[in-house]
């Protein structure tokens, strides 16, 4: 479980984050949602460390990362596997070695043992065989799914997802979106995806946390998220005409 | 560099400086990083050094009009001149254009990208593991390629002098031989050191560092081989400053 305590972060004098909190179960896919600007991705970067929060607290099952030196953290870091919005797979290494480069970085195993997993990461992707393959020889929805891949590649315990769908046509999405919640439930992560596709917010999100102007405004499952009375995120969530007239009809 | 970059340089430095996580890993990047920096540049090395001796040769004997002065002079000029400044000198501003801006390119499209924050987030030093390897071989490969620029850029002086019967290859040879102070091999080496951690860490910082996209990413290279271009001429008056 991911817990996270009046979290602040300002740049250069705006006031990003304005004292959020939450907690994130594990075994359920999170999802931290909001427009454009209203700080999901600030606050992602907070949790994972890339910021530092000018003040609150980010708890990994209870441990106190934000106070942590950079060698504690490092114990942390090992437990966490992330999909960055871009994929940020590494261009001039291979697939495998994209998978393999954690592994490699932090295990002793065989180079057998290795290329087993990373096998199995690329199956359980549904990516199998693709391992000689660059980044720059594959589809935006590929480049994703080997990303989840190396996220995987070392068993991680919490899951981070930075708008997972960006750039995907909504079948891939959706793809996307499944193997993130099948991924969830079978390896029992704490995930937390950052999100403005509302598919994915109606698809997989058992828990949402829906931020406004750098607050939060609102906290819930999918199933409750279509019946609030707060306008700032009924605008969000109907904002689209799809989304709009299904609201009606219903 | 006003204040606040050269205080991140310097932070940046110590985490370039941390732990390696697995040295394995880091001995197969040096190696590599070595073959580029190294073996790379040779070629380039080999002849910028080799016309700029046989330049000098012409250029030295062009200058001494008095009968009075001996042609031996011509080879020990060319000597000096080409241990103490030309060969780290300018083997270092070329080197500074040529692997300074892979560095910085290579690091700020890992930035803009995101591939450096994916490396963090495993738990992996970045600093580390992309600067140190290119810094380690720096400054190992550079004072190696100014070693073989001084040679060949004597040779040069000895080519061009014969060619162009400026300087007789015997007087050459005599000129070269005569009065050697092995410490001027010294004072090379130290710049040479100097200038390859400076070729390696400048333009790794404004890589590191970079924000935006393609044309960030280009300027950050421009800067880089600029101001690393001047840190080679300052230090380099210092280092002469200091040694001789």
């Amino acid at each position: 479980m991911i817990e996270i305590k009046d979290i602040y972060k300002s740049f250069s004098g705006n006031e990003v984050l304005k004292g959020i909190s939450g907690k994130f179960e594990e075994g359920v896919t999170n999802l931290i949602i909001g427009g454009s600007g209203s700080g999901k991705t600030t606050l992602l970067k907070c949790m994972v460390g890339l910021h530092q929060p000018d003040s609150g607290s980010v708890l990994y099952d209870g441990r106190d990362f934000t106070p942590m030196t950079y060698e504690e953290r490092i114990e942390v870091r090992k437990e966490i596997g992330m999909l960055f919005q871009g994929s940020a797979l590494f261009d001039s290494m291979t697939v495998e070695d994209n998978i393999m480069f954690p592994l490699n970085m932090f295990t002793d195993q065989s180079r057998k043992e290795k290329i087993e997993r990373v096998n199995f990461c690329l199956e359980r992707v549904n990516l199998a065989g693709k391992n000689k393959l660059f980044p720059a020889e594959l589809s935006g929805g590929m480049k994703k799914r080997v990303g989840i891949a190396r996220a995987i590649s070392m068993n991680p315990k919490y899951l981070f997802c930075d708008e997972p769908n960006s750039g995907l046509d909504p079948k891939t999405s959706i793809v996307i979106d499944e193997l993130i919640q099948e991924l969830t439930e079978e390896f029992k992560t704490t995930t937390i995806v950052v999100t403005h596709d509302m598919n994915s917010v109606m698809g997989i999100g058992d828990y949402i946390l829906f931020l406004h102007e750098g607050k939060k405004f609102w906290e819930g499952s999918n199933k409750e998220i279509a019946h609030t009375d707060i306008q700032e995120l009924n605008d969000f969530v109907f904002a689209s005409r799809f989304m709009k007239a299904a609201k009606d009809k219903f | 560099m006003n204040f606040t970059n050269f205080g991140r340089y310097i932070l940046l430095l110590k985490s370039v400086f941390r732990r390696p996580e697995k040295l394995k890993i880091y001995l197969k990047e040096i190696a590599k990083q070595m073959d580029y920096i190294g073996v790379g540049s040779l070629g380039l090395i080999a002849i910028i050094s080799t016309f700029i001796g046989a330049v000098m040769t012409l250029q030295i004997a062009f200058q001494l009009v008095s009968d009075f002065i001996p042609k031996t002079i011509i080879g020990s000029v060319n000597r000096d001149s080409s241990i103490l400044e030309l060969s780290p000198t300018i083997s270092a501003i070329v080197l500074a254009g040529k692997i300074g801006s892979a560095i910085s390119s290579e690091i700020g499209s890992m930035r803009v990208t995101e591939q450096i924050d994916a490396l963090e987030i495993m738990g992996i030093n970045a600093p580390g593991y992309l600067i140190l390897p290119k810094v380690l071989a720096g400054i190992t490969m550079v004072p190696m390629l100014v070693i073989i620029s001084m040679f060949l850029s004597i040779s040069g002086g000895y080519i061009g002098g014969s060619i162009s019967g400026a300087v007789t290859p015997a007087e050459y040879i005599q000129g070269i031989t005569t009065d050697f102070n092995p410490y001027t091999i010294v004072v090379a080496l130290v710049k040479a050191f100097v200038f390859g951690f400076i070729i390696t860490t400048v333009p790794a910082y404004e890589g590191f560092y970079v924000r935006g996209g393609a044309l960030e990413v280009s300027q950050a290279s421009t800067r880089a081989v600029v101001i690393s271009c001047i840190s080679i001429l300052v230090c380099d008056y210092l280092v002469t400053q200091l040694l001789l």
